[in-house]
């Protein structure tokens, strides 16, 4: 394929994926805006109005990019997770195995769709939070480019999941088991400096935080860590993850016998 | 001579639970061929085909299409491919359009570039009026022309069509095979094509192959093939129900209704020997017709003789090994 038809290609993929979810807002759309209205209302408004200052902001300023960080994360994963599951379930992805594109193409185009809605989810959530507080942005270009990244990365794992999984059951595992907890436990609702030290140790291996304190850190101005690392970090992640998910690709791994 | 439309060389296929399903196959099918591939059901067809089209990764062998080795450039093989599957691999829940113009965008095709050519399929299948409803909706018969549409969005040159008229009702069956033909003859599009359908095989294909147990076991063309046919059953009405068949020296009658009989009728015998035997007997034979067609019972003779082949190879290792 030339450079011109790999592009037609690649767009049509990531405009399959967005028309894919944009066709089934209901399911897609809306309820991540209503729940992330309750936590606005239950924990920002509600509560939060008695805990009083966090880190030197309202409570309702500091879990906002917190929480919008986690509509994008889950949103990214679950896009991709479920639209390539339902693609290996419905033999459609036989359609771009017998296409000559390439298999980094299929890949990006996935990724690209997960990212379109995490990220679109992650503008909604933001729109919602405007009802309830006003938000400043310190860094705007970090913000922009760390919840990219963020959206990047787990839109891969999210494909890695799929790849792997042989029942629908398979694709639900890892989101309810491993990356709610992680998000909950990645400082969206509380400063780690809250916590004794050695569960600020433990909480430094869950990789969420770091995503979420420099998001914070774009809105807010301030982080419980280095925000280099963490952006260092999160890029090798996603290097990391596209190429054992080219490789499963390439392998035929779930997709091929 | 034209590299032929694909050839296979070698080709073998063990699966993970260590099961053959391809012992090394040798095939080509020529440019411009209509093909059949037959065989019984676990024989090796879909295997094969899914090798060609990068579904099921090969163990062994060698295959080429148009003389572009898959091994060495897999997507420029991939242009010459069209695939209709024997499921249904569609996403059901899309427009039929969005179906067919997504996967011409595959192979690269702009919005477009393709929509001249998605309404000339969509109408030369009887699918445009049926273009923005969801493809779940439409009948089965239409499911297969949507795919057809599909695999030749691309114009391949080589279109791969496996069972493509299972569970279709006759007439439609009938259209397909017209439409069929049709690209084949005025496009020039090589078409290999598995069935079930011995009858579609016998009246679309001008070459055929055989395979069974994951072996080529005839390849030839399908005239060829049924010269070599021995015997042919026909079934006569008789005017008047008769209480047990004629005994006729030298032939083969079996009664199959009341008022029917089953003749078999081997090379070089006369039907005019056996009306001559039942009109003196005064039976009266007021109409006859071929009970299965001709290709399905040279097909059913040779699966049956691999089979029994088989069974021959496996007393024979038991014993060596008692």
């Amino acid at each position: 394929m030339n450079a011109t038809q790999t592009l037609v290609a690649l767009w049509t993929l990531v405009l399959k994926e967005i028309k894919r979810f944009t066709r089934i807002w209901p399911q897609t759309l809306l309820p991540p805006s209503i729940t992330m209205a309750m936590y606005f209302i239950i924990f920002g408004n509600l509560i939060g109005s008695r805990i009083g200052d966090m880190d030197g902001f309202s409570y309702m300023d500091f879990i906002v990019p917190g929480l919008i960080m986690m509509s994008v994360i889950t949103n990214s994963y679950s896009n991709v997770a479920s639209s390539f599951f339902s693609n290996k379930f419905q033999r459609s992805v036989e359609e771009l195995m017998v296409s000559p594109m390439p298999n980094w193409v299929i890949l990006s185009g996935f990724i690209l769709g997960g990212m379109a809605r995490g990220l679109g989810v992650g503008l909604i959530v933001t729109i919602v939070s405007l009802f309830f507080t006003r938000l400043t942005v310190e860094h705007p270009l970090l913000t922009v480019l760390v919840v990219v990244l963020t959206s990047a990365l787990f839109s891969l794992g999210g494909f890695i999941n799929a790849l792997m999984a042989n029942k629908f059951d398979d694709i639900s595992i890892v989101p309810t088991f491993i990356l709610t907890p992680l998000t909950y436990l990645g400082g969206v609702f509380y400063s780690i400096s809250m916590l004794p030290n050695f569960w600020q140790g433990v909480s430094m291996l869950n990789p969420i935080l770091y995503m979420v304190n420099v998001f914070r850190y774009g809105f807010l101005g301030v982080s419980d860590i280095p925000v280099g690392w963490a952006l260092t970090a999160i890029f090798a992640f996603i290097i990391v993850l596209f190429f054992v998910a080219l490789t499963m690709l390439e392998r035929g791994k779930g997709i091929r016998s | 001579m034209a590299e032929p439309a694909l050839s296979i060389r070698g080709l073998t296929k063990v699966y993970g639970n260590g099961f053959q399903a391809l012992k090394g196959i040798d095939l080509d099918v020529q440019q411009g061929d209509f093909f059949a591939l037959l065989g019984p059901n676990g024989a090796g067809k879909s295997t094969t085909l899914g090798v060609v089209c990068s579904l099921v990764q090969k163990s062994e062998g060698k295959v080429s299409i148009f003389g572009i080795d898959i091994d060495k450039d897999f997507a420029k093989a991939k242009y010459q491919l069209g695939v209709v599957p024997q499921e249904f691999n569609f996403n059901q829940f899309e427009k039929v359009l969005d179906i067919v113009l997504a996967q011409a965008g595959y192979y690269g095709m702009t919005r477009r570039e393709a929509l001249p050519r998605a309404e000339q399929l969509l109408r030369d299948l009887g699918l445009w009026d049926k273009r923005n409803g969801n493809a779940r909706m439409l009948s089965g018969g239409m499911k297969r022309r949507l795919m057809i549409a599909r695999a030749l969005m691309h114009r391949p040159k080589l279109l791969i069509l496996d069972e493509p008229t299972a569970g279709v009702d006759i007439e439609l069956r009938r259209s397909m095979w017209e439409y069929m033909r049709r690209i084949n003859q005025d496009e020039g599009t090589t078409i290999i094509l598995t069935t079930h359908y011995l009858e579609e095989a016998e009246s679309l294909c001008r070459n055929i192959a055989i395979i069974n147990h994951g072996e080529i076991v005839r390849n030839t063309s399908v005239r060829e093939l049924l010269a070599e046919l021995d015997t042919e059953t026909f079934l006569l009405d008789l005017a008047e129900p008769v209480s047990q068949p004629p005994v006729i020296e030298g032939f083969e009658i079996t009664q199959v209704e009341p008022s029917q009989l089953a003749l078999v009728i081997h090379r070089g015998q006369q039907l005019n020997d056996v009306f001559s035997v039942l009109s003196e007997q005064g039976m009266q034979v007021v109409s006859m017709r071929n009970r299965a067609n001709r290709l399905e019972e040279m097909f059913v003779s040779m699966v049956e003789a691999g089979n029994n082949a088989i069974d021959k190879r496996a007393e024979l290792n038991k014993e060596a090994q008692a």
